[in-house]
C-alpha cells in the first residue's frame, strides 16, 4: 500500500472516530466548566450505547423500523441526562468527592449496560445503524471531499456542535452562569445564581451529549453492542477536556488528534506492517498520558473544578 | 443534642444509603427478570454452606485486603490511584517472570525474590503516575487509567510471546498462558484442599504493618499531612510532592504484591483474567473499610463473599457476571453519598429541629438537661 492512500485512509476514517470523542468530551466540557468534574463520563457512554442500540435491535422491519436510529439517540440522550441527574444528587445535593463518586457512576453504568446485554441480546449482533449520508457537490472535491464531507449525519450535527458550544458557553447568559459558578461559585451566589440548579444543568445538558457520544458508537461507528464497546473512550474524554484546556476548539484538535492516532494503529495494522498488535494498541492511550504531561494545564481550569458548593459554610 | 440521637441519626443515614444501594441493584435484577429476595438470598448465604465455600471467600479476600492496603495509603495521602489493575498485571508479570528465570534456585531465596519482583513491577507501574502528578502535574486519576489500559496490553503481549508456555506453541493449541512456575514458589495451602494459601497471613501482617507505617511513623504522619491539606503540609515543612510520589510507590507495591501473591497461591501460572476486577472492587473495600486497615480487613472478606456469591448466582441462576459491577458502583454512590451527611454537623441539627417538631420524639433529641431549661 503506498503511503499517501494510507494516508487518506487514516484521515477519512479518523474524522467519523472522533465523533463519539468529540461529543461526550464538550458535554464533559460544560460540565467541568460548571465546576463538576464528572469522571462517569464511561458509564454514561456505555447506557447510551446499548439504549441508542436496542430499538434498531429489537424492531427490524415494519413502520417502526427506519425511524429505530432517531429513537435510539433520544433514548441515549434521555439515559444520559438522567445519570447525569444521578451524579448531580451525589455531588451537588450531597457534596461527594467528586473522582471517588465518578468511578461509582462508571461502574453503575458499565456494569447495567453489560448485564441489560447479557441478558436481553447475549451475543455479538448488529444493527443497519446510520447510514453514510454525502454531502452533493461538496462530496466530490477530490481528497478533501472524501475525508470531509462523505459521512453520516451525525458527523456534520457534531462539528457544528462545537460552534454551538462555544457560541452557548461563551456569548449567553446561561453559559456566563455556567463559567460563572465553576470559577468563583461564591460570587455567583451572592449575584443570585442558584449554583446548584446551573451545575444540574450543566450536568442534565453534558450526560446527555455523553449518551449521544455512546449512541453514536453503536449506531455508527461500531454499528454492534458489546461490553467492552467503549473501551475507556468515557475516561479519554475527561482527558480531552483537560488536553483542549475547557475549551470547544481545543478539544475538537485533541478528539481529531487521538482518533487519527488510533486510525494510525488500524492502519498499521491492515497494512501488514511488522509491529506487535499489543503495542499499537497501546499507541492511544499513551498519547494521552504524554500530551497531558507536556501541557501543564492545571492551573488553567475552572477554579472551582471539583470543589462541592455549600451555601452554609463560611469560607 | 443528645448521643442517643447522634447514634439514631448515623444509624438513619447509614441504613438509608443500604437501603438505596439494594434497591438500585434490586431494580435491575427485577428488570432482567430475577428475583432480587433470592439473589440477594444465594450471594449471602451461597458462600457459606461449606468449608470450601468459606476457603474461596478468604482466597478472594487476600488479594483485595492487599490491593485495599494501598489504595487506602494513596487515597489517605490526597491521590486517588485506580490503576491497581494494571499494577496488579505488572506485578504478576515481573513475579512469574522471576520465578521462571531462575527455576534453580532454592525455595528460601526464589519465593520471597519473586514476591518482591512482583512488589518492585507494581510500585514502578504506581510510580509512574505517582511522578506525573507531583512533576508535571498530570491528573492522577487519568494517568492511572491509561496505565491500566497499557498494563492490559502489556500484559497480552507477554503472554502470548516472550512468556508464552513452549508447551502450548508446540501442540498449536496456543492459549496465551506462561509455564507453570517452579514448584519451590508456590504459597504453601493452609487447608489441604482447598485454595486457601499462607498469602492470607501475610496480607493480615501487612495490615497491622500498614497501621503503625500510616499512623505511627514520621512518613505516614507526612503522608496523611499531604493528603488531609496540601497548602498547611507545605507550610509545615512537609514535602508533599515526595510524599505523593512515596505514595503511590506503596500504593503500586502493595497492587503488585497482591499480583504476586494470586499468581504464586492459587493459579501457579501467569493466566489471561487472572485479576478479574480485584483492582476497582478493592477501590470499594477501601471505601467501606473507612481507609483504615482494621476495616478493611472485614470489607475484604464481605466483599470476597460477595464477588464468590456472585459467582455462584451467575452459576446457578445465570445473573450475568456484570451485576457485580452494578453492585459495587452503587455501594459507592451510597458510601460517598453517606459520609457526606455523616460527617455534616449542619445536616444533623437540621434533622434534629425536623424530628423536634414531630410530638412525643421532642425527648429523642434534646439531652435531659436541655428538656428542664
Amino acid at each position: 500500500m503506498n503511503a499517501g492512500r494510507m494516508a487518506y485512509d487514516i484521515l477519512s476514517l479518523g474524522v467519523p472516530f472522533s465523533v463519539a470523542l468529540l461529543l461526550a468530551a464538550l458535554g464533559e466540557m460544560f460540565n467541568q466548566r460548571a465546576g463538576v468534574f464528572n469522571l462517569g463520563c464511561e458509564g454514561i457512554m456505555s447506557m447510551g450505547a446499548l439504549l441508542g442500540f436496542l430499538p434498531g435491535y429489537l424492531v427490524r422491519s415494519g413502520a417502526l423500523a427506519p425511524y429505530t436510529s432517531l429513537l435510539g439517540f433520544a433514548l441515549a440522550a434521555a439515559v444520559g441526562a438522567l445519570l447525569g441527574l444521578l451524579f448531580g444528587l451525589v455531588t451537588v445535593t450531597f457534596r461527594a468527592p467528586q473522582g471517588i463518586a465518578g468511578i461509582g457512576l462508571q461502574m453503575l453504568g458499565v456494569g447495567v449496560a453489560g448485564t441489560l446485554f447479557r441478558h436481553f441480546i447475549g451475543g455479538v449482533t448488529g444493527v443497519e445503524g446510520v447510514a453514510a449520508w454525502p454531502i452533493p457537490l461538496l462530496s466530490r472535491i477530490p481528497l478533501l471531499g472524501g475525508i470531509l464531507f462523505n459521512h453520516n449525519p451525525i458527523v456534520y450535527l457534531a462539528f457544528l456542535a462545537v460552534p454551538a458550544s462555544w457560541f452557548l458557553l461563551n456569548r449567553t447568559p446561561w453559559g456566563l452562569r455556567v463559567r460563572a459558578v465553576g470559577t468563583h461559585p461564591r460570587a455567583a451566589d451572592t449575584m443570585g445564581i442558584d449554583v446548584n440548579r446551573v451545575r444540574y444543568q450543566a450536568l442534565l445538558l453534558g450526560g446527555a451529549m455523553g449518551g449521544l457520544g455512546g449512541a453514536y458508537l453503536s449506531l455508527c461507528q461500531a454499528k454492534m453492542f458489546a461490553d467492552d464497546l467503549v473501551a475507556g473512550r468515557g475516561f479519554i474524554a475527561v482527558a480531552l477536556v483537560y488536553f483542549g484546556r475547557w475549551s470547544p476548539w481545543g478539544i475538537t484538535g485533541g478528539a481529531l488528534l487521538f482518533s487519527l492516532a488510533q486510525t494510525f494503529q488500524l492502519a498499521i495494522q491492515v497494512g501488514g506492517i511488522k509491529f506487535p498488535y499489543e503495542f499499537a494498541v497501546m499507541l492511544p492511550y499513551a498519547l494521552v498520558i504524554l500530551v497531558l504531561a507536556l501541557t501543564r494545564t492545571r492551573s488553567l481550569g475552572p477554579s472551582a473544578l471539583g470543589k462541592p458548593f455549600n451555601r452554609e459554610m463560611r469560607v | 443534642m443528645s448521643r442517643r440521637f447522634a447514634l439514631l441519626y448515623s444509624t438513619a443515614v447509614v441504613a438509608a444509603a443500604a437501603l438505596a444501594a439494594a434497591a438500585t441493584v434490586g431494580l435491575v435484577l427485577e428488570v432482567i427478570g430475577f428475583s432480587p429476595w433470592t439473589t440477594f438470598g444465594v450471594i449471602l448465604t451461597g458462600p457459606l454452606q461449606d468449608v470450601f465455600g468459606v476457603t474461596e471467600v478468604l482466597v478472594r479476600a487476600v488479594p483485595l485486603t492487599l490491593v485495599a492496603l494501598g489504595v487506602a495509603i494513596s487515597f489517605r495521602s490526597g491521590i486517588l490511584n485506580i490503576g491497581a489493575e494494571g499494577q496488579i498485571l505488572i506485578g504478576i508479570l515481573c513475579s512469574a517472570g522471576v520465578a521462571l528465570s531462575f527455576p534453580g534456585l532454592p525455595r528460601a531465596i526464589l519465593l520471597p525474590l519473586s514476591l518482591l519482583a512482583g512488589t518492585c513491577g507494581g510500585a514502578l507501574w504506581g510510580g509512574i503516575a505517582g511522578v506525573l502528578r507531583a512533576r508535571f502535574d498530570v491528573n492522577e486519576i487519568l494517568s492511572t487509567v491509561m496505565l491500566n489500559y497499557i498494563a492490559a496490553q502489556l500484559y497480552t503481549f507477554m503472554l502470548r510471546g516472550p512468556l508464552i508456555d513452549p508447551a502450548e506453541l508446540m501442540t498449536g493449541s496456543g492459549t496465551p498462558q506462561s509455564m507453570r512456575l517452579p514448584r519451590a514458589v508456590w504459597l504453601d495451602r493452609l487447608v489441604p484442599g482447598t485454595r486457601l494459601h499462607t498469602g492470607l497471613v501475610l496480607a493480615l501482617v501487612l495490615a497491622a504493618l500498614v497501621w503503625v507505617l500510616m499512623w505511627r511513623t514520621t512518613l505516614g504522619y507526612r503522608m496523611r499531612a499531604a493528603g488531609a491539606g496540601a497548602k498547611a503540609a507545605r507550610y509545615a515543612g512537609v514535602h508533599v510532592e515526595r510524599a505523593l510520589v512515596v505514595a503511590m510507590l506503596f500504593a503500586g507495591g502493595f497492587a503488585g504484591l497482591a499480583g504476586a501473591v494470586e499468581v504464586l497461591g492459587v493459579h501457579h501460572r501467569a493466566i489471561e483474567a487472572i485479576s478479574s476486577g480485584y483492582g476497582f472492587a478493592a477501590i470499594v473495600v477501601a471505601l467501606f473499610g473507612g481507609l483504615h486497615p482494621a476495616g478493611i480487613v472485614p470489607a475484604a472478606i464481605f466483599f470476597g463473599q460477595l464477588l464468590v456469591g456472585a459467582d455462584m448466582t451467575q452459576r446457578s441462576v445465570g445473573v450475568p457476571a456484570n451485576m457485580i459491577l452494578v453492585l459495587q458502583g452503587a455501594i459507592i454512590l451510597a458510601i460517598v453519598s453517606a459520609k457526606m451527611y455523616l460527617n455534616n454537623p449542619y445536616a444533623r441539627q437540621r434533622a434534629a429541629r425536623l424530628v423536634s417538631h414531630i410530638p412525643g420524639l421532642r425527648s429523642v433529641v434534646s439531652t435531659a438537661e436541655e428538656a428542664r431549661s
